[in-house]
């Protein structure tokens, strides 16, 4: 399964086309992965066990969302002010 | 891009482009054919000497004036739809660049491997060189690599835009918080431009797109060197 994943991440080329956001508005798909790659972290970094697997949501949100958004909600983070549920 | 008393669209540069330009010409063939039908008719009506005091039943022109612009809009109907349908395409795209607008220039991302991001402003009208083109030219362009898919993500950083390219058939409204998705192939090498296309403020004429389409070994050596010069 891990290199599965692996595999996948080292053939990266692009975000592929998430069924689950079909649609011209992608502002959802950005934002669940960034969230999906702050849970994947804190869920395996707080089990002790490799976080390799979050690369994925890591580069598929680095691929959509605007890099100022990102700024944005990394500081949000930061403060402990971030809207989401991580 | 635009010249002087043009009348139709631009050259396409994508496959929907040309599938846009040829339904265009087949509808506006339809409708020129029907005008011109009705013109005759009112022309020779308007001149005729003849009278008819007497019409009462008139089954069969009026069956024939019922199915005959049904059956032109059914003709007209299923290569809209059929265009309509190709657009919706699920496509996998190479590449994704984000074009942010921005009071009044746009800025590109190209964030899939290393974080490029840039700035495109147009070049004033007193600082262009012989040959380019007024209000059209930018000091960076967004390159692509030509014959790959492109997925545009269009959002804005303060009020509305539009990223519009006509010659790529693509436009898509910039709404800041929203992240818009538009895709297009650049079937060509070549220049495309665009502007924007939702009234922004001051200078909401003055914050063109240009496109350019190169062979994909001229679009990693440009990305290198855009990352370097960052």
């Amino acid at each position: 399964m891990a290199d599965v994943i692996d595999d996948k991440i080292k053939n990266y080329r692009t975000a592929p086309f998430d069924a689950r956001f079909p649609n011209t508005n992608q502002t959802r798909n950005c934002f669940q992965n960034y969230l999906d790659f702050h849970r994947c972290n804190k869920v395996l970094s707080g089990k002790g066990q490799d976080s390799s697997p979050c690369e994925w949501y890591q580069r598929v949100y680095k691929s959509l969302c605007p890099m100022s958004w990102v700024e944005k909600w990394d500081g949000q983070i930061e403060d402990g002010s971030f809207p989401g549920k991580i | 891009m635009a010249h002087p008393t043009q009348l139709g669209f631009q050259d396409a540069a994508s496959p929907v482009m040309e599938e846009l330009l040829h339904f265009h010409d087949h509808a506006l063939m339809i409708v020129l054919l029907i005008s011109t039908l009705v013109l005759y008719i009112i022309t020779a009506m308007v001149s005729t000497k003849l009278t008819n005091k007497y019409i009462l039943d008139s089954q069969e022109i009026e069956i024939v004036w019922t199915i005959l612009p049904a059956v032109i809009l059914v003709l007209i109907a299923l290569p809209s739809l059929r265009i309509l349908y190709l657009m919706d395409e699920i496509n996998d795209p190479h590449l994704t660049i984000k074009a942010m607008g921005h009071q009044w220039y746009w800025s590109y991302e190209y964030t899939d491997y290393e974080n490029l991001g840039f700035d495109s402003y147009m070049v004033p009208t007193q600082d262009l060189a012989p040959g380019q083109f007024r209000l059209l030219e930018t000091d960076h362009r967004m390159v692509v690599p030509m014959e790959s898919p492109v997925r545009v993500l269009v959002s804005a950083e303060d009020v509305l835009h539009s990223w519009a390219v006509p010659s790529l058939g693509v436009k898509m409204d910039a709404v800041p918080g929203r992240l818009n998705q538009a895709a297009f192939i650049a079937s060509r090498p070549g220049v495309f431009y665009g502007q924007c296309s939702e009234i922004c403020g001051a200078n909401h004429s003055f914050m063109p797109i240009v496109v350019e389409a190169v062979p994909l070994e001229h679009f990693e050596n440009w990305s290198s060197l855009m990352l370097e010069d960052a």
